[in-house]
């Protein structure tokens, strides 16, 4: 059985608040050592791992050979954007753009801490600039732009600099006439940026109609979880829609479908595999498949 | 429109229902004493009753804004539909799936010209509330919405939209058939649609559900209306972790309409008649259409693609960022 998670904590960004949801993804440290904050000690051999579904304990670096799929029950582990980087680029080599824009607490936004303290704590515990890194490589010998979500900067959360990054990588795509991909993961809008984050799904979707015009393909990769702004956008806007197996997406989260229809919600609801079958996704991807599909499917685009 | 003694008050409007009943015991007295002439009296009354609403609504907190956005007299979108427009034909549908009441529309003529009006609609009193379902669409309400607007882009007529919702639906069904899709769909064809887009935020903008038909070359919010990424009750139960904190989230969501005019969100701020838009529904729809007219045509002047462009421009240029030196 999985367990309920509170995803929605995470748009908080208050860390105290986020235990429960942390238990599900690997968090990157500032000095970039990978580690699960679950269940780690220290041993001989490295850091172990349990697994959240099944509870299987590996090595952190079995698990990292293993592309952070669990080896027991196929559990696709979260990652950051450096480890589907590392995953999809050939030789891990890429280049990341954009990286010097930075979120501005303009509205003077506080809710149980100031935005603009949020965010500073943030920089100071992890090496991410933002929830979004977009970044250009090569993938089967074709060059493709990949923008990549990171759920621990706020939940990965969509405000002004995710937006932002968004429409250079577009214009950069129609620019150099390379294809736009877009692995999702995030709670929804930035709310700390209130009305400004909501205008981001009309920026981004019109970014990507100039990307239509252009003739370039987009892929839309949904990982766990995406929810509400990014669904709402360009996360269900893809030429071709993707996801990982198990992944919860959806507009809604499940607390809220929860307590409107005051009953509780069947297995698998709102996951990738239901998606599939409601028709709203193109295909399935096991991690262990990414790379070479991405590559085909550009092959198939360009063919 | 009601008219007292069946109009609703919200607790800081209470002065004004005091006034109200102080008229009510004037003419009472009248009635018994038909020696003194309380004419002077009653009309003085009146006079402070307008003076009251406009004092109550100068000072109104953000909060206390939302409050009037969903006062139970508040006109809604079919009744602005009527009261600016000739020869309104509602059209049903999304031709896939059903009928959603929460999302109307259809062709009217303002001011002698067609055009294609789209809004969601809440119920005025409990049935039809619950049928309206509190004005929250589902996915085939958004898809009955863009068929009408591609409807309205094949015969060139342009596209006015009426914006009133607490939020898209979020139940099981709704998941089900792809609100997400059905929204995100929404955004991108009508920042692509050839023919002029006006908004309106007519009371509450909340999130997604709003934006799902609040793409547009002019976006307007009634002046009592409020438009953000998630209502002060939601931001407050996730941000602080309480449904008591709404009055503050209100306060830092700067929601309404002179602050997101001031952000530059919005493009113009539409007066409401003193005390709000529940004091005179004629009032609020005639001020509504003669924004409308003007926008309209000052809009059909302009190139379809350069229209496109303009208005794809507007929104990219939204937000706040530092840039460093690379
Ligand atoms: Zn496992």
């Amino acid at each position: 059985m999985k367990q309920e998670e509170d995803f929605e904590s995470n748009l908080t960004g208050d860390k105290e608040k986020q235990e429960e949801a942390k238990q599900r993804w690997f968090r990157r440290i500032k000095k970039g050592i990978l580690t699960s904050t679950s269940e780690k000690k220290e041993t001989p051999e490295g850091l172990w791992t349990k697994c959240p579904e099944c509870n299987y304990i590996s090595t952190s670096a079995d698990l990292r050979e293993n592309l952070y799929v669990c080896q027991k029950c196929n559990h696709h582990h979260r990652i950051g954007s450096l480890e589907y980087y590392d995953i999809i680029f050939d030789n891990a080599d890429y280049e990341e753009l954009f990286d010097n824009i930075r979120s501005k607490d303009f509205l003077g936004f506080t809710d149980l801490k100031p935005y603009g303290k949020r965010l500073q704590d943030i920089w100071e515990k992890t090496d991410l600039t933002d929830s979004m890194r977009v970044a250009v490589g090569d993938v089967g010998g074709n060059t493709i732009v990949i923008a990549c979500m990171d759920f621990e900067f706020i939940g990965g959360s969509l405000g002004s600099v995710m937006g932002e990054k968004f429409s250079r990588a577009v214009d950069f795509c129609i620019e150099h006439k390379y294809p736009y991909m877009v692995i999702s993961k995030s709670g929804g809008a930035r709310m700390m940026e209130s009305a400004f984050s909501l205008m981001q799904l009309a920026k981004t979707s019109g970014k990507l109609s100039q990307l239509t015009d252009a003739g370039l393909p987009y892929i839309s990769m949904l990982t766990d979880p995406t929810f509400g702004g990014i669904s709402a956008s360009f996360g269900m806007l893809g030429d071709l829609n993707i996801a990982e197996p198990g992944a919860l997406i959806g507009f809604a989260g499940p607390r809220v479908i929860k307590e409107t229809i005051k009953k509780d919600l069947p297995p698998g609801f709102q996951r990738s595999e239901f998606l599939l079958e409601h028709g709203f996704l193109d295909f399935i991807v096991d991690r262990k498949e990414l790379k070479q599909k991405i590559a085909q499917l550009i092959v198939l685009f360009q063919g | 429109m009601p008219e007292y003694p069946n109009r609703q008050f919200l607790n800081f409007e209470q002065p004004i229902k005091d006034l109200y009943e102080q008229i009510e015991q004037t003419k009472k007295l009248a009635d018994k004493n038909a020696k003194v002439d309380y004419t002077q009296t009653i009309i003085q009354l009146q006079d402070s009753i307008v003076e009251k609403r406009r004092e109550i609504t100068e000072n109104l907190t953000p909060w206390q804004r939302v409050q009037l956005s969903r006062h139970p007299d508040r006109p809604y979108t079919l009744k602005y539909i009527n009261k600016m427009c000739t020869n309104f034909i509602e059209l049903h549908g999304d031709r896939n799936v059903k009928d959603d009441k929460a999302m109307v529309g259809g062709f009217a003529q303002l001011a002698g010209e067609t055009v294609m009006f789209i809004g969601q609609q809440k119920g005025v009193n409990t049935k039809m509330r619950q049928l309206r379902n509190f004005g929250m669409a589902n996915p085939e309400g958004y898809r009955k919405a863009l068929r009408l607007m591609r409807l309205a882009e094949k015969f060139n007529k342009p596209v006015i939209t009426l914006i009133d919702t607490p939020g898209a639906f979020p139940g099981m069904e709704a998941e089900e058939r792809g609100q997400g899709e059905a929204i995100a769909r929404n955004i991108y064809e009508m920042i692509r649609l050839k023919v002029p887009v006006i908004c309106v935020i007519i009371g509450e903008g909340a999130s997604g559900g709003a934006l799902g038909i609040g793409v547009g070359d002019k976006v307007l919010m009634l002046e009592n209306s409020w438009y953000t990424v998630i209502s002060p009750e939601n931001c407050s139960s996730i941000l602080w972790r309480s449904w008591d904190m709404k009055e503050t989230a209100a306060e830092q969501l700067k929601l309404t309409s002179d602050n997101m005019f001031e952000f530059g969100l919005v493009d113009g701020v539409v007066p409401e008649p003193i005390g709000g838009a529940h004091w005179n529904y004629d009032e609020a729809a005639l001020i509504l259409k003669n924004y409308l007219v003007p926008i309209i045509k000052e809009l059909k002047q302009i190139d379809p693609a350069e229209r496109v462009k303009q208005r794809i421009e507007k929104f990219s240029k939204m937000g706040f960022w530092e840039e460093l030196p690379e």
